[in-house]
């Protein structure tokens, strides 16, 4: 296990300095911050100035070896706009995008799983093919269009649940978070279903293919043979088999829905870093981008390797080939 | 009474190629403690004999005909829930492939407690006390330990005795065992039948040994029945078989053992192939592949007669080691 997780982690170095290059390369030298920094009408001393401050004069290594120096000391630059560190600005908008992903996922999975062993399990009946039907649409309906969707039908219409911003607020562990609020809970909902239905279509599907695919397995006709009822042979039998491609698959998707939140969080004006990154794109606000990109890079690796510890958890066999390794 | 008694059982598999009667007329029955080999090809029926019995043949297969009386019951008359009661209770059924028929991500406590507690409302502690004692039964050494490992820790003779023992668990009065010995080695395979053997004569089980294999039969069935494209062609008890078989294909199956000729002679084979189920020729089904066959087989399939205390015969040219007896 040890050797295992050292291994990933000397993996994902190469993989975040590859991306320090690419993201780098790509933000730094598109377009100039200083002619959005500096009024127009600014003398072309003080524009030398500026750049000089920021070190835009610099040749593009010398830049990129001291974003590199500094990025080792996690210090991803300072906001043009904010004046604050990129990084603790981004943090600071982070929990309530955390949170939104995470109700987002618990409703892709208690939406998916369900519907698709079922529709797995009755996949020739009428059942099956309607929830496959229903499937075709949270693939396909833009996440926008669901967003506004849920906001006339249940804010505007029904009035059952709030549609902007995130409510009453707790600190929990020195972070602002609305779901431990009624109030806050109750404004996650729609935003949360919004980002849960193209998850929950895809698990769903992945569910659903699992479970046929299990059900012709001789363990379940061995089970049925046991005398055990479908309901056991379902929830423990073949659940149990499909939740490894269901949790490699949600650990990728939840990095997604963390760093790419950003139109649902648009619609629902939903203070995250998703809105962050729309912001200080329009800004040009590099440090900020960076620093986004170089986080959901993180985020990318450590859901990984979390995603294959719990592999570990469910598959026993995984489990005997890494403490053999 | 006899404990299981099937009468014309009649399952068919209908297939974008028409119906396949995987299972055409089949009867025969059981007493306590009896044990009857059901030998055959591969294709010839016997497995879904078997699954017909239990009602757990998969679709598009489907039970068409014919009784199955277990313990005086009709278990087609029976409702899911009342069938689901007996699976694994009082007919209990050990599969061919040890390797596939464990789930691999759970627990050997876990998969032998699910199938006490779902016939008996016992604590947990209890159920495990009786999966002790079933894996103890058939020779896992250390069973209390044992319980907690996965499928993938045991080997394959071991996979297979854990079969064996969660089919004892609620000490069921019949066991259908479809080629239980067939995957494993043969020293293993002579183990697993010395022991199962001996808990069917201890317990009064009644047991169904499915097989290909007639050296398996030899030794432990009470009576045979041999199936051939899902029918069964030659019944009776196993020595009167296996020294003067009476259809041409029991005698073919029975040439094509090893160590019945000399060495270096060649074994004898049955000529040809299995048929296709789907188009089964007119008459007797073996009659391409018969070295006795003339036209009446072409024309008539035969029915089967009795010839002698509990044999029965389904030929229309019966070979002279049968008529002797008879």
């Amino acid at each position: 296990m040890l050797v295992f997780l050292l291994r990933r982690l000397a993996q994902s170095v190469f993989v975040l300095i590859a991306m320090m290059i690419v993201v780098f390369f790509g933000v730094y030298m598109v377009g100039n911050p200083v002619d959005i920094l500096i009024s127009p009408d600014a003398t072309p001393r003080e524009i030398e100035e500026t750049m000089a401050r920021f070190g835009f004069d610099q040749p593009v290594h010398i830049q990129f070896l001291s974003f590199v120096g500094n990025a080792l000391q996690g210090d991803l630059g300072r906001s043009f706009v904010h004046g604050e560190s990129a990084v603790s600005l981004i943090l600071s908008y982070m929990p309530a995008t955390l949170e939104l992903a995470l109700l987002g996922l618990i409703f892709s999975v208690l939406i998916g799983v369900p519907l698709g062993v079922y529709a797995g399990y009755k996949a020739d009946r009428w059942q099956g093919r309607a929830i496959m039907t229903g499937s075709i649409f949270g693939f396909s309906l833009p996440n926008f269009w669901v967003g506004m969707l849920f906001i006339l039908i249940f804010a505007v219409e029904l009035r059952w649940l709030p549609s902007t911003g995130r409510g009453d607020t707790v600190e929990v562990l020195g972070l602002r978070l609305s779901i431990f609020t009624a109030d806050g809970l109750s404004h996650m909902i729609l935003p949360a279903l919004t980002l849960a239905l193209y998850k929950a279509s895809l698990v769903t599907r992945l569910a659903r293919a699992g479970t046929q695919e299990a059900l012709m397995q001789d363990y379940v006709k061995f089970a049925r043979a046991k005398g055990l009822s479908e309901t056991r042979i379902l929830v423990v039998h073949v659940l149990k088999n499909i939740m490894i491609p269901i949790i490699t698959v949600l650990g990728l998707e939840l990095g997604s829905m963390i760093a790419f939140a950003v139109v649902t969080e648009t619609v629902f004006a939903w203070p995250g870093m998703g809105k962050l990154l729309i912001d200080s794109i329009l800004t040009l606000d590099r440090p900020v981008i960076v620093a986004y990109l170089m986080l959901t890079v993180i985020i990318f690796i450590v859901i990984n390797l979390i995603v294959d510890v719990i592999y570990t958890l469910l598959d026993p066999r995984v489990r005997v080939k890494g403490e053999a390794a | 009474m006899s404990v299981l008694d099937v009468r014309d059982l009649q399952t068919h598999f209908f297939t974008d190629a028409g119906v396949v009667k995987a299972v055409d007329g089949v009867s025969f029955s059981l007493d306590a403690g009896e044990v009857l080999g059901l030998v055959g090809e591969s294709g010839s029926g016997k497995s879904v004999t078997g699954f017909s019995i239990l009602r757990l043949v998969d679709p598009p297969g489907r039970v068409v005909g014919g009784q199955i009386n277990f313990k005086g019951q009709d278990l087609a008359t029976l409702s899911a829930r009342e069938m689901r009661s007996l699976r694994g209770n009082r007919i209990a059924m050990i599969f061919q492939d040890p390797m596939m028929t464990l789930n691999p991500v759970l627990r050997i406590e876990t998969q032998m407690v699910e199938a006490v507690r779902a016939h008996d409302r016992v604590s947990h502690a209890a159920a495990r006390d009786r999966a002790i004692r079933a894996l103890s039964k058939v020779g896992i050494p250390s069973p209390a330990e044992r319980l907690a490992a996965y499928p993938h820790q045991f080997s394959g003779g071991m996979r297979q005795r854990v079969a064996i023992a969660i089919a004892l668990l609620n000490g069921p009065d019949l066991i259908v065992a479809d080629e239980p010995t067939t995957a494993l080695d043969v020293t293993i395979q002579s183990q697993i039948l010395a022991e199962v053997q001996e808990l069917a004569r201890e317990t009064g089980t009644a047991l169904i040994w499915i097989t290909h294999d007639l050296a398996v039969v030899a030794g432990l069935a009470d009576k045979i029945s041999v199936m051939y494209a899902g029918r069964i062609v030659e019944t009776g008890p196993t020595d009167a078989v296996l020294t003067a078989p009476g259809h041409p294909y029991t005698e073919g199956l029975l040439g094509s053992i090893p160590g019945h000729g000399r060495r270096g002679e060649r074994l004898t084979q049955i000529p040809g192939m299995a048929p296709n189920m789907a188009r089964l020729p007119q008459g007797c089904a073996f009659a391409p592949r018969c070295p006795r066959v003339s036209d009446i087989c072409r024309k008539d399939a035969p029915v089967i007669t009795d010839i002698g205390p509990g044999r029965g015969l389904r030929c229309h040219h019966p070979t002279l080691a049968a008529e002797g007896v008879a």
